[in-house]
């Protein structure tokens, strides 16, 4: 789905280099896989992928660049919202939100990149679906992103929504979801349309500029982002319509079950934080609280995530050093920033939104 | 070369031999081992599948997203090969003009050649093929399209033809004709291919060849032919960066031409014309060809960065399909296949050429 902004010039390179990795990792890893000790702390059976990250003292993440969610900063520090959320994987299990290797993908790669153990999950943007979970043997973490596909316009082409776009050219990025679901949306619809399919969003946003593209259609983020690329953002606007579902998780080999609890609970945790009104700013003070819930959240009884392994105090160390959802969420991609994303639906179960975490007893 | 030399060398290719077979075995088994550990299985199956993508470009065969993934594969496989197939001979031509403009005796013409060729050898490809795409976007929108004849539009969608239907058997027809024509000698004659030749215009006659101009409608024309932007800038992009090379390899063929040649030629009588065309090239075109098929090989490989613009070729296909899919695998070696089954068929053909001239000894006959 979203957002690939980097330029592709050693994109071919590095999809062979991939290709080869592949088929030499899969080639090394029936030799390394019966090694994993099968009793993790805190484990689940055998977990080969928290025992290599203990072992290495960072967890690595696979990302994908643009804007608000994975970019680095003038510093060459990587910052944004999936960003944020490897970091509380790595504040969960080292407490320090540094212990993180960031590895950026292309959408085509990031698969390849998973399956042959070159990181240990994916927080950049997959969509959940039916085949990529049963066909393609991964496993999703809870839903961190409600998202749907839509169509970035120039003003002046007075399409005001999705079924004006019979006969136009559209742009879309390879190795998405966006295809299919255009083509969906057009066989649905009646209308024809004709894709021009581009590697590198950059280009497709030079075609969009220059008139050869009618419309992007990518997710409803991405779209966000892609518009702060253009050189006039202000001539251009997101179409209201959404033609899919896109809900976005974290992505996981199978068979890791210990790591995959851990990831599912730190991505619960900043949500049932912005419930609690627990954030950033005030955690520390909730060291004092008599509520016995937001105790046991916190870990100042014992109880509610012991099976993890983890420091007892895990949740109260991402709060304070990453922040909950909506500390995440405003400071890459809300109203103060360039992207001026509304929550929607990534508002809270309480709020009207679909963000509900299970809870922590 | 002694005997024992022999064996020797014998007995080390036998045992480099083995060695790689050895490590593409144990290679192959581990891969298929930890597919199956991961519960992933390799197979071509999903060639068969409903593709649910739509294809922009389409040639000789059409497209719809309920059509398979093995003929979505194919429909690239003729992209590229329509690509590879015009940039060879393209480049060839603007290759051989070049590079014996270069050879003018005129500095002005020599220097302006030089440049340009100079210019785009140390461009880099990609760089070439972003800057053309741009550049052909910046043409005007389909509702001021140029209109240089009736029916023909050049906009920021491509230029834009009337489509032209033939009669099936007219197509026959006429073919068989230009055969007739070719083979009359051995056929007796002009008879058969002036019988042919009535024939075809009776069958056009009957079925007059039909011609549909492209409408605007909403934001595109609809009927016509259309030569897209992406497919012109990647031609445009592989026949300039190619041609470069080529018109180098025929300078240096030319001049490799021993001088004595040419003054024989001279003391004949002949113009430089004649020279050119009945001394130096059949002597430089046997140097000149593995280097043409090599180049040739070049730019159908280079074709493959057509995914950067947009252009469906093969491999922004398998991409597509490796991706919806999950095969990666399989896409990749499909691409593998069809690459080396490509390049070997070019080196094939113009090998075979190549042993015609060393056998006639002339090349232009």
């Amino acid at each position: 789905m979203r957002r690939a902004a980097r330029l592709g010039m050693w994109r071919r390179a590095e999809r062979l280099a991939a290709a080869v990795g592949v088929a030499a990792a899969l080639a090394a890893c029936t030799e390394s896989a019966p090694g994993a000790s099968p009793n993790e702390p805190g484990g689940g059976g055998a977990t080969p992928t928290l025992s290599a990250i203990r072992a290495r003292g960072a967890v690595k993440c696979g990302i994908t660049e643009g804007a608000g969610f994975a970019t680095p900063d003038d510093a060459g520090r990587w910052r944004g919202f999936d960003v944020d959320f490897c970091r509380a994987l790595g504040v969960a299990l080292f407490d320090d939100p540094d212990k993180v290797q960031f590895i950026p993908y292309t959408q085509e790669q990031r698969f390849s990149g998973l399956q042959s153990g070159e990181v240990d999950v994916l927080v950049n943007g997959t969509t959940i679906t039916s085949s990529r979970a049963l066909r393609q043997h991964f496993h999703f973490g809870p839903i961190y992103f409600y998202d749907g596909q839509g169509f970035l316009v120039a003003k002046s082409s007075k399409v005001t929504k999705a079924s004006m776009l019979d006969g136009a050219t559209i742009c879309v990025q390879q190795g998405t979801t966006t295809e299919l679901n255009l083509t969906d949306f057009a066989r649905r619809n009646k209308i024809t349309f004709h894709p021009v399919v581009m590697e590198d969003l950059r280009a497709a946003v030079g075609a969009l500029a220059g008139g050869r593209c009618d419309a992007i259609s990518q997710d409803g983020a991405g779209l966000a982002t892609t518009r702060t690329m253009l050189q006039h953002p202000a001539d251009y606007v997101v179409l209201p319509d959404r033609i899919s579902k896109e809900p976005i998780a974290a992505v996981m080999r199978t068979g890791d079950d210990a790591w995959l609890e851990i990831v599912n609970w730190v991505f619960h945790a900043t949500v049932q934080a912005e419930e609690f009104g627990i954030d950033q700013k005030n955690a520390a003070q909730f060291a004092q609280t008599t509520d016995p819930s937001i105790r046991r959240f916190l870990g100042l009884e014992p109880g509610a995530t012991d099976g993890l392994g983890l420091d007892p105090q895990w949740t109260l160390h991402v709060i304070e050093k990453v922040g909950n959802y909506k500390d995440i969420f405003d400071r890459n991609l809300g109203p103060a920033t360039p992207l001026g994303i509304d929550r929607g639906l990534n508002k809270l179960w309480t709020d009207g939104g679909l963000l509900y975490s299970p809870p922590f007893r | 070369m002694r005997p024992a030399a022999d064996r020797r060398a014998a007995i080390a290719q036998g045992a480099a031999l083995g060695l790689t077979a050895v490590v593409v075995w144990w290679l192959a088994r581990n891969t298929s081992v930890s597919l199956a550990q991961r519960g992933l299985t390799l197979g071509f199956g999903f060639l068969g599948h409903p593709a649910n993508f739509e294809i922009g470009d389409t040639w000789w065969l059409s497209f719809s997203p309920a059509d398979s993934i093995g003929r979505a594969i194919l429909v690239g496989l003729l992209n590229t090969a329509l690509v590879s197939a015009l940039g060879c001979v393209l480049a060839i031509i603007v290759g051989f003009i070049a590079g014996i403009l270069r050879l003018s005796p005129n500095p002005a013409l020599r220097g302006l050649i030089r440049a340009a060729v100079e210019i785009v050898r140390n461009t880099p490809l990609l760089l070439l093929l972003l800057f053309l795409a741009a550049s052909l976007h910046e043409l005007p929108p389909p509702q001021h399209a140029l209109t240089p004849l009736h029916g023909v539009f050049l906009s920021d969608r491509g230029l834009v033809l009337p489509a032209m239907t033939i009669g099936g058997w007219t197509i026959v027809l006429a073919a068989a004709t230009v055969i007739a024509l070719a083979l009359r000698r051995r056929l007796g004659g002009w008879i058969a291919p002036a019988v042919l030749g009535v024939a075809t215009l009776v069958s056009a006659a009957v079925h007059p060849p039909a011609v549909a101009v492209a409408q605007l409608r909403g934001f595109n024309f609809a009927g016509g032919v259309t030569l897209s932007p992406e497919l012109a800038a990647l031609l445009a992009a592989l026949v300039l960066h190619q041609s470069a090379h080529i018109s180098e390899v025929v300078r240096g063929a030319v001049l490799a031409v021993p001088r004595g040649q040419r003054d024989a030629a001279g003391a004949l009588g002949m113009s430089r014309w004649q020279t050119l065309r009945l001394v130096v090239m059949p002597v430089a075109l046997r140097a000149m060809v593995p280097l043409l098929a090599t180049n040739c090989v070049s730019l159908i490989k280079n074709s493959s960065l057509a995914v950067a613009i947009g252009f469906p070729d093969v491999v922004s296909i398998l991409n597509t399909a490796g991706n919806q899919t999950g095969h990666s695998i399989e896409t990749m070696l499909i691409m593998i296949a069809v690459y080396l089954s490509l390049s070997l068929l070019v080196a094939a053909a113009l090998g075979r050429y190549n042993a015609h001239l060393l056998r006639t000894g002339s090349a232009l006959s």
